[in-house]
């Protein structure tokens, strides 16, 4: 056994480790701070799996954005951890539920075993047409170009994820801002690192995004780094969160898919269908998009979790 | 000369491990929670960087090796803030006698 395998096991077992005990940690914090260390494990066996792109989406949305929607969901429903792990289900629930777990695992251990070797694969078609589209990166062509429609619908679902938010808002706070409010002076560690950090998070966020057409990388990666430094401000207080009413927030939200509609449509009049790129404008058109997309997607992350809005707006 | 560098590289990377191995002990002996975070930021911010000392022969051109060292800095950056972040918040839980 070389070395390399046996780091490799050693990382599977503590991912297994780690993932047992934010099962089994009696309190919510603790669980959740568990969660973040199996995403950011879970993100280095993706490195070793040589999937680069799922890496960085693993830690900076499995792990980062969702690390941080936890957290706040745990301070939330601190007041009701106790009586909640007082409503213990009974026996036969708990072996019930067990059973149904150890079911599901084992059917998804027998699938993965008993996959053909080498497995079913659509890489070597990926990569034969990348010359067309001008990309270096297999997976952003298959993001953006052979299964656009599905990237388009899933922005779409980001931004009905942050309907779903906003609408959990009462009547009276309708158009408002949520979030940490500004304050005159802020000072703190906090603050010192989100004046110092955001510009330099700016020019990584926009470096992931361009290499992403050649290398791992891509709209997803960037506009999650964008959102942190969004997340970063308004948590030191140095700015607010805009109000859900804005024209501004509201366009940049639907920028992303709107464009990639647009663009799905015009493929209609020149290729003759849609979502259709016309020859020798693929790369261009592709960065096209991606460019919004990022925009969008640093704006839907930091509203999804600042969640609805808890001040009625400014007259 | 390629040996050299070699031999640079596994001095440093495993003096590197040492601190992180000193910062863990550290985490797990030391009696209250400064100490713990004294231990953990100071041990890892040192581990950290002399891992990237060692790297730094091995990175790919000087793009790379610059990549490596922001690295580090925004690793001690991070650590410093969540530092201070962690101390200002048990300070507030339990205020000094």
């Amino acid at each position: 056994m070389s070395v390399i395998q046996a780091l490799d096991i050693g990382l599977a077992l503590l991912v297994l480790a780690v993932a047992g005990w934010t099962i089994a940690a009696r309190e919510a914090f603790a669980s959740v701070v568990g969660y973040v260390a199996y995403g950011l494990l879970l993100s280095l066996v993706w490195v070793r799996l040589f999937a680069v792109d799922v890496a960085l989406t693993e830690a900076a949305i499995g792990s980062g954005v969702t690390g941080v929607l936890l957290i706040s969901a745990v301070v939330r429903l601190r007041q009701t951890e106790a009586p909640a792990a007082a409503e213990r289900p009974g026996v036969a629930l708990r072996v019930l539920a067990g059973a149904l777990c150890a079911a599901v695992a084992a059917a998804l251990a027998t699938v993965v075993l008993l996959m053909p070797d080498p497995g079913a694969t659509l890489a070597p078609d990926a990569a034969k047409h990348l010359d067309e589209l001008g990309v270096g990166n297999p997976i952003t062509a298959v993001l953006i170009a052979y299964r656009s429609f599905d990237t388009m619908l899933e922005k779409v679902v980001l931004i009905l994820a942050v309907i779903g938010v906003w609408s959990l808002a009462p009547d009276r706070y309708w158009g408002g801002a949520g979030g940490p409010r500004r304050v005159a002076r802020p000072e703190g560690a906090l603050a010192f690192l989100a004046q110092l950090l955001p510009p330099l998070g700016v020019v990584v966020a926009i470096h992931i995004v361009w290499v992403g057409a050649n290398e791992p990388g891509g709209a997803f990666q960037g506009g999650a780094i964008l959102a942190a430094m969004a997340l970063i401000v308004i948590m030191a207080r140095l700015a607010e969160a805009p109000e859900i009413r804005g024209r501004w927030l509201r366009l940049t939200l639907i920028a992303g898919p709107a464009v990639f509609l647009a663009v799905g449509v015009a493929g209609f009049a020149i290729p003759g269908s849609f979502l259709a790129y016309p020859a020798g404008w693929a790369k261009p058109l592709i960065l096209f998009i991606e460019a919004f997309m990022t925009l969008s997607i640093a704006a839907t992350l930091p509203m999804l979790v600042i969640g609805p809005p808890d001040r009625p707006p400014r007259p | 000369m390629s040996v050299a560098l070699d031999i640079f590289t596994i001095v440093a990377i495993s003096a590197g491990a040492v601190f992180f191995m000193a910062g863990t002990v550290g985490l797990l002996r030391f009696p209250d929670s400064f100490t713990r975070l004294h231990a953990l930021t100071k041990a890892d911010n040192l581990g950290l960087g002399l891992i990237v000392l060692g790297l730094l022969p091995q990175a790919d051109g000087l793009l790379g090796a610059l990549k490596l060292v922001a690295a580090w800095l925004l690793v001690q950056l991070a650590g410093a803030t969540v530092a201070q972040l962690i101390a200002h918040a048990l300070r507030r839980r339990d205020p000094p006698a």
